[in-house]
């Protein structure tokens, strides 16, 4: 079993209003050293596959055909062998 | 008579609104279809209504665009029936592919729930042929996610080929960023695809078929006029 981490971004060239409305926030809690904040989403999934490169490839399938929209978002994935679980 | 499907998923808030403007307010045939179902049934026009479909988990539309009978809506639409997406269906067809572009949160993080006016600028296609170019509607929005956005080169070709049908502009007709209630791209409020047999709106024609009900504004009733009209149908109201 693996474990799959997805983080979801809009693109670099998108305006991130969520981000903004943060940074003015930490801004007015005195972190005027942040300069950049952006908004993702983070999706775990546990997947039943052979090797690691099944699970990403497998993930990366996900990532395309749902859980993210290639009009305005870029998607990251990473594989670990989820905890507790033998090596495949 | 002409015959409406108009969808219904988990989370649709607008099917009986659209409803009762196919079948009561002009006097038309419709029936609802379950978003399990495979079929649309005999069909002249199907609504894909605004709501909340699948309570707009992941994004808005990206679960609803997998629904059985999503199938069946992208080959009527690919044969040439007419399509109208109002609001969650705008949102639902660009996730499906049947427009480009997609409907991101609010500029202003707010859900916008307010009349709007909207400038017609293509009264040409089968949704607005009893309007006229630069004619300005007062429309009803209510939405969190109205915020169209597609690459540079998606949007040129939508204003080169006429596709931009409706936008969002001030009550004289003048198009300012004032008037955008959502941040969308050069304030793009509705878009038809290649073809023009699909149309994409964030604002509720369906809500304002009547002054009684649509706050003093009947102006809806254009689209399903322009749609009667499109199909051979003879305007009752």
């Amino acid at each position: 079993m693996y474990t799959a981490v997805v983080t979801v971004t809009l693109r670099p060239s998108i305006l991130d209003p969520q981000g903004k409305a943060m940074q003015h926030a930490l801004h007015d809690l005195g972190h005027g050293a942040v300069q950049q904040v952006r908004a993702g989403k983070h999706i775990e999934m546990q997947i039943d596959a052979a090797s690691a490169e099944e699970a990403e490839r497998i993930a990366r399938q996900a990532c395309e055909q749902l859980l993210a929209n290639p009009v305005m978002e870029d998607f990251a994935v990473t594989v670990e062998q989820a905890e507790g679980t033998p090596a495949a | 008579m002409a015959r409406f499907a108009i969808l219904v998923f988990p989370g649709s808030n607008c099917d009986h609104d659209a409803y009762h403007a196919a079948k009561h307010v002009f006097g038309q045939d419709a029936h609802f279809v379950w978003h399990k179902e495979e079929a649309l049934g005999e069909a002249d026009v199907v609504i894909v209504p605004g709501g909340f479909s699948y309570g707009d988990y992941l994004r808005s539309g990206a679960i609803a665009r997998f629904s059985p009978i999503m199938k069946d809506v992208i080959r009527f639409a690919n044969d040439g029936g007419l399509v109208l997406g109002v609001c969650n269906g705008f949102q639902v067809l660009c996730e499906a592919g049947l427009l480009p572009g997609a409907l991101m949160r609010n500029a202003s993080l707010r859900f916008a729930c307010k009349d709007v006016h909207l400038r017609v600028e293509n009264a040409e296609t089968p949704f607005t042929n009893e309007a006229e170019v630069g004619q300005v509607l007062r429309i009803s929005i209510a939405h969190g996610d109205g915020n169209y956005i597609a690459d540079e080169a998606t949007l040129d070709e939508l204003e080169r080929t006429n596709r931009v049908v409706f936008r969002y502009c001030e009550p004289d007709g003048t198009i300012t960023p004032e008037a955008n209630p959502n941040g969308s791209a050069r304030n793009i409020a509705g878009i038809v695809n290649a073809e023009g047999n699909v149309l994409g709106m964030m604002p509720h024609p369906e809500r304002c078929v009547e002054a009684i009900l649509g706050h003093g504004s009947a102006d809806g009733a254009i689209v399903f006029r322009s749609l009667l009209q499109h199909v051979g149908e003879t305007v009752a109201a």
